[in-house]
């Protein structure tokens, strides 16, 4: 028992090192600043991106809650016109990258835009029209990006104790709004909490959307600091700042919660599900158009562009290569999937065998790369390599075939570990919650009756895990098919994907030709967001 | 340790090319570049192999590579860029009398690490509807008053906006280049943009009246839709002429085909090579001896600043400072 | 003693499925009801018509008089000031036990709050636990946190689903008779919903029996048990075999074991083949009886033994037999009948 508790300790530490080596190289840099850097972002550049970002936080954070949760609430709770589409529809925008979210609404939204160019047109002025390229337009489209996060996991929660909720509130005298405050959302907190907390992840860490839409924030001080004065040293200190930030928030979450638990408590049976309450005239016409309002703006508006600008590049862009893109993409996302599924698999049951606080602590590490900027995770991952690289070439070099430049560099070995560090969090988060589930007590049963180790992993837990399994395997499918500055940075020669193909061809502003590789993107990530969505809603 | 193992498995990983190939490391889109690099191809024979990030990380891949990087070329726009790299150590003087003679030598490093291939001018544009030629004058001129409003720029943080401004520097010095870049942000009609397509598409539209942008920009977008409204106008044709930046490339310091790279490099800088090389983004020849695309050329001669561009690379930081401390985002 | 509610005549469906048939029943003030059925037999929706979770599509529910739900009408279920437990207890987990018990009572200051948390608490023995989280406690100490709860806001009636069906059978005793002494402490009027009769038995000063969305009967514990109405409500309550007999007199049977005759004419047709339901307990054991049957199998309930006997006719009965009357399986013991009430039936009705 001891040894075998010592092994899976063993085992989390050897998955944590996936994400403790590129953290290490990037938290390395804390030692030298250099000061004539440093001393220009202080005075020059970080108050304000320091501020920009709080209000985006803020703002993104306020977003996708406002979104997220009433649509949960309405579609798990209600019934109105249009519910069963909009339930699994709502979650679409997830299959959207952030960057062609951001390049399409810019596209659609701005001055020289359809919108602004027919109001012009028919009334002569569109200056009336706040500007896309502002604050409250960079929270809108991150927030069209995001909510979904906060949609699938609030309506998780709301599914199951939703109404019920509602039902005790009654009971004790609250009305269904007040029940709604006061019952159904400080029940559903940690799950909301949680998909808030993915969402901000992914603003903290995003780059390209808010580089669309010029909107200065701290990953552009990262991004200053290396591309414009050439000073990775000075991005990786940010990016540390950044880390430790993202680590304090959570690590304040968790103590918030304090002792409270939010699973169900009793013994009780699982409950009958309750027929949801259906809603009649202004209500029902109330809801179903803001579900619609909402689908349309995130998923059939900014799609439409795509498609739009497709219909006049398609003669240059279908070819056999963007066939070969597709290809590549759905390749490694499939085996990124896969990949990280098991390791996440590893991960939460080895955090399950040794319950000691520092295999929670490696855990946690573990998952810390969800919070990286994608690019500096990449840097993080590719120094160490090369330098593998390089003491190979140098120790066996005679050995190694004439001209030999690199052994794991360039391999997809590399990539699927850089896939990894960055997208455990989502696969961990869903097995974890998968793992939580089973009791302790059917663990016993299965030990009575003989099983052990492998055997009993393989026999009680891998059932059991299935659901949780694949909910890992489709959000990190549909990540790393959006995913671009880590397959950027660590591809083979010639390898390119969908991915990169957008961003070779919106580095030169061509963003109508780039039209038919995000919706190529869009469409492979259609499936695993519709297979999430019925998954997560218990029929 | 088993060395014969490790060999065999390694050849089996990277496996291993007898063809005669050369590594390019480039930053340009690989649209443009790729179908001259298979012209390449198909002309020698060699094997030109390809592989396109941002500059940032891959000068950090050739770093973080070393000596055993498979890397022969570097290729990047803007001369900023590539002094960055040659600063960096990253790539290796070449003594070649064929480029020396077909690259201008304010086109090129003065240590001769870097060559540029192609040129691009970065000028004003004007909507026709509001704005007479003659109204128009220099860079430093829209930093007049007069144009209050009605200016339109791209992002700072673009590389060709930092190498504008770092030739004002030498060019100016610190003090006067301030004040036109604080007098271009008095100027602004709207935030500033991330792109010089959606820049040139806003003058179209009347959302501003003048703008600055690179010429291939200007050529693809009219070509998309002739009708827009912009005009294109020679700046600084009274002063030391339009600012002109390349895009171009180097030999890496630890290239394992340098003479393959070389060979590239001079084949790129060959009449035939820069026509088409030039021509399919739309921009200038580096080679004098070679005429631009009809199209380009229809935009009218033009005098151009005969800085060396090498200067971009040297006061990039400075000039990044600069916009900073102005509010240029 | 007037009717504090009052369930007059409802229905209601479920799309085309009728869960609720034309049901009426009518509960005074102080007292405790209970409907028992099956899975499914819709008392679990009658609960829910009267909280005001659904709507009632015919009938009306009544509550002191006032209309709270009938056809096209519903008060709202937050303004009918009636409690309930439920099934799971549905305990806030991110609240402490105080703040449970509480919850209800926003609009109360705080020091009177506070008094009735702890008088709430005190009530059902667990003064210690305010500060303690629901997960933290027992099974059956949730259950008592979910009725002080419900208790808090002084509802004017309180109706508890199945809330002991997660617990211990042992439990479930002990925590139905401490459940009801609070009730009855507080004058709580209260419905209880649940499937198992002897919570029921417990709990309830009046018991009805539903199937199908029908109330097949309404009344006290010892009458269900005696006078069942139906032979459904019959074979529901307790335990007992059907056996056949004739009518001898209009008040007289006659069985394989024996006569009985009853005080009232019991309405049949002399000569009439009768079912007659046998309780354990109307079959008593009798060394000296001349009738005998073969013990075919035998549970020990500590007090008793509860035989199955097989008569030489082949029909089997039930016995409690005392315990210390230890028969082996296969031996005929002596039997006589001992009955106080004639449960009996048309055959086939």
């Amino acid at each position: 028992m001891q040894s075998s508790v010592l092994r899976w300790r063993a085992v989390a530490a050897l998955i944590s090192l996936a994400t403790v080596i590129p953290l290490a190289v990037i938290l390395a840099s804390i030692g030298s600043p250099d000061a004539a850097i440093w001393s220009h972002l202080l005075e020059y550049q970080l108050p304000g991106l320091l501020t920009n970002t709080l209000w985006l936080v803020l703002g993104v954070g306020a977003g996708v809650f406002v979104v997220g949760v009433p649509l949960a609430w309405l579609v798990s709770v209600y019934d109105f016109p249009g519910r069963r589409f909009f339930a699994w529809a709502l979650m679409l925008p997830l299959a959207v990258p952030a960057y062609v979210m951001a390049f399409s609404q810019l596209g659609l939204f701005e001055f020289t835009g359809p919108i602004q160019t027919w109001l012009r047109d028919t009334w002569g002025d569109s200056s009336w029209v706040p500007s896309i390229r502002s604050t409250g337009g960079v929270v809108a489209v991150l927030t069209l990006a995001f909510y979904p996060y906060v949609y699938l996991l609030a309506r998780n929660a709301f599914s199951t104790m939703g109404r019920r909720a509602l039902e005790v509130g009654q009971s004790l005298g609250l009305s269904r709004s007040q029940g709604f405050w006061r019952v159904a959302l400080p029940m559903a907190r940690p799950w909301i909490i949680g998909g808030v907390t993915l969402a901000l992840m992914e603003t903290l860490a995003d780059f390209g959307a808010v580089a669309i839409l010029n909107y200065d924030t701290f990953t552009n001080a990262i991004y200053k600091a290396w591309f414009s004065f050439f000073s990775l040293d000075t991005a990786k200190q940010l990016a540390s700042l950044l880390v430790t930030l993202v680590f304090v928030l959570v690590w304040l979450e968790q103590r918030a919660r304090g002792r409270r638990a939010y699973g169900q408590t009793g013994r009780a049976a699982p409950l009958p599900r309750l027929p949801r309450l259906p809603l009649s005239g202004a209500r029902a016409a109330g809801a179903s158009l803001l579900a619609f309002a909402v689908f349309a703006l995130a998923f059939v508006l900014p799609v439409g562009q795509l498609v739009w600008w497709a219909f006049s590049v398609w003669a240059e862009e279908l070819n056999a290569e963007l066939a070969a893109y597709v290809g590549r993409s759905l390749l490694l996302s499939l085996m990124a999937a896969a990949l990280v599924a098991v390791v996440a698999l590893a991960l939460s049951y080895a955090a399950r065998r040794d319950k000691r606080p520092a295999t929670r602590l490696i855990a946690r590490l573990a998952t810390l790369g969800y919070a990286v900027p994608g690019t500096v995770l990449a840097v993080g991952v590719f120094v160490p390599v090369a330098w593998f690289d390089n003491w190979l070439i140098a120790r066996f070099g005679a050995a190694l075939p004439e001209g030999t430049t690199a052994v794991l560099k360039g391999t997809l070995v590399v990539m699927l570990l850089a896939y990894t560090a960055r997208f455990l969090a989502v696969g961990h988060s869903a097995l974890d919650a998968a793992m939580h589930r089973i009791t302790p007590s059917q663990e016993e049963a299965a030990r009575m009756l003989g099983y052990s180790g492998w055997r009993l992993a393989a026999r009680l837990h891998l059932p059991l895990l299935t659901g949780g399994m694949l909910t890992a395997m489709l959000m990190v499918f549909v990540d790393v098919m959006k995913e671009m500055p880590i397959t950027l940075m660590t591809r083979p020669f010639d390898w390119d994907t969908l991915a990169v193909r957008i961003f070779n061809l919106t580095a030169e502003g061509q963003w109508d030709r780039a039209a038919l590789p995000s919706i190529a993107i869009v469409l492979a990530g259609l499936l695993p967001v519709i297979l999430l969505s019925r998954q997560k809603e218990p029929a | 340790m088993k060395p014969m193992l490790l060999a065999a498995l390694v050849a089996a990983i990277s496996g291993s090319a007898f063809a005669e190939e050369v590594v390019v490391y480039s930053s340009r889109g690989e649209q443009l570049i790729k179908p001259i690099l298979d012209a390449y191809k198909k002309e020698t024979g060699v094997d030109v192999k390809l592989v396109s990030d941002k500059e940032g990380p891959l000068m950090e891949r050739l770093r973080a590579e070393g000596s055993n990087t498979p890397a022969d070329i570097l290729m990047t726009v803007d001369a900023g860029n590539l002094w960055q790299a040659s600063n960096m150590g990253l790539l290796k003087a070449v003594n070649s009398p064929t480029l020396s003679a077909n690259i201008p030598a304010h086109l090129r490093d003065p240590k001769n690490q870097w060559f540029g291939l192609s040129v691009r001018a970065r000028t004003i544009f004007y909507n026709t509807q509001k704005v007479k030629p003659a109204q128009l004058s220099s860079y430093e001129d829209l930093a007049d008053p007069k144009w209050k409003g009605r200016l339109c720029l791209r992002t700072s943080k673009k590389v060709y906006n930092q190498s504008l401004v770092a030739m004002f520097l030498a060019e100016h010095g610190p003090v006067k280049t301030e004040r036109i870049v604080k007098g271009w942000m008095d100027n602004l009609a709207t935030d500033v943009f991330s792109d010089d397509t959606k820049m040139l598409e806003a003058i179209g539209a009347g959302q501003c009246d003048v703008g600055i942008a690179n010429t291939y920009y200007y050529g693809r977008l009219m070509k998309k839709s002739p009708n827009l409204p912009i005009g294109i106008f020679w700046a600084n044709q009274d002063g030391k002429g339009v600012h002109v930046n390349i895009s171009g490339a180097g030999v890496t310091r630890y290239a394992k085909n340098e003479k393959g790279a070389i060979k590239l490099l001079e084949w790129l800088s060959s009449p035939k090579a820069q026509s088409l090389y030039a021509d399919v983004d739309m921009e200038f020849p580096a080679n004098p001896k070679v005429k631009p695309a009809a199209e380009v050329a229809a935009w009218g001669p033009f005098k151009s600043s005969l800085i060396n561009v090498a200067n971009a690379g040297t006061r990039q930081a400075q000039a990044v400072m600069l916009m900073d401390r102005v509010g240029y985002k | 003693m007037s009717a504090l509610l009052e369930f007059d005549q409802v229905s209601q469906s479920y799309g085309d499925t009728r869960v609720v048939d034309a049901m009426s029943f009518q509960l005074a003030d102080g007292e405790i009801g209970c409907l028992l059925g099956s899975s499914g037999c819709g008392k679990t929706t009658v609960l829910r018509c009267i909280a005001g979770f659904e709507p009632v599509e015919s009938g009306e529910v009544r509550l002191a008089g006032e209309v709270l739900s009938r056809a096209g009408y519903a008060r709202a279920a937050h303004e009918r000031r009636i409690g309930m437990v439920f099934q799971d207890y549905a305990l806030f987990p991110h609240l402490s036990v105080s703040a449970n018990v509480g919850f209800g009572l926003r609009k109360l200051a705080r020091a009177e709050r506070e008094r009735r948390v702890a008088e709430l608490l005190e009530l059902v023995g667990l003064a210690t636990y305010g500060d303690a989280y629901p997960h933290e406690l027992s099974g059956g100490q949730q259950q008592r946190v979910s009725l002080a709860r419900a208790l808090a806001p002084r509802p004017r009636l309180i109706l508890l689903d199945e809330p002991f069906s997660s617990l211990d059978v042992d439990l479930r005793e002990r925590l139905s008779r401490e459940v009801r002494d609070i009730l009855k402490r507080e004058g709580m009027t209260a419905i209880l919903v649940t499937h198992d009769q002897h919570e029921a038995f417990a709990m309830a000063d009046k018991v009805g029996v539903m199937q199908g969305g029908r109330l097949l009967q309404w009344a006290t514990p010892y009458a269900l048990y005696h006078q069942p109405a139906t032979r459904f409500v019959a074979d529901f309550i307790g335990q007992g075999v059907f056996v056949p007999a004739t009518i001898m007199a209009p008040n007289c049977v006659k069985l394989e074991i024996g006569e009985f005759c009853g005080l009232t004419p019991n309405g049949f047709t002399v000569g009439e083949t009768v079912d007659v339901l046998l309780r354990p307990d109307d079959v008593q054991h009798d060394d000296a009886s001349p009738l005998t049957a073969r013990v075919e199998s035998k549970v020990f309930r500590g007090s008793a033994f509860h035989y199955t006997l097989t008569l030489p006719s082949g029909q089997r009965v039930l016995a409690e037999v005392p315990s210390h009357h230890n028969h082996a399986i296969g031996e005929p013991i002596g039997i006589r009948l001992e009955m106080d009430h004639l449960i009996a039936f048309h055959r086939g009705a």
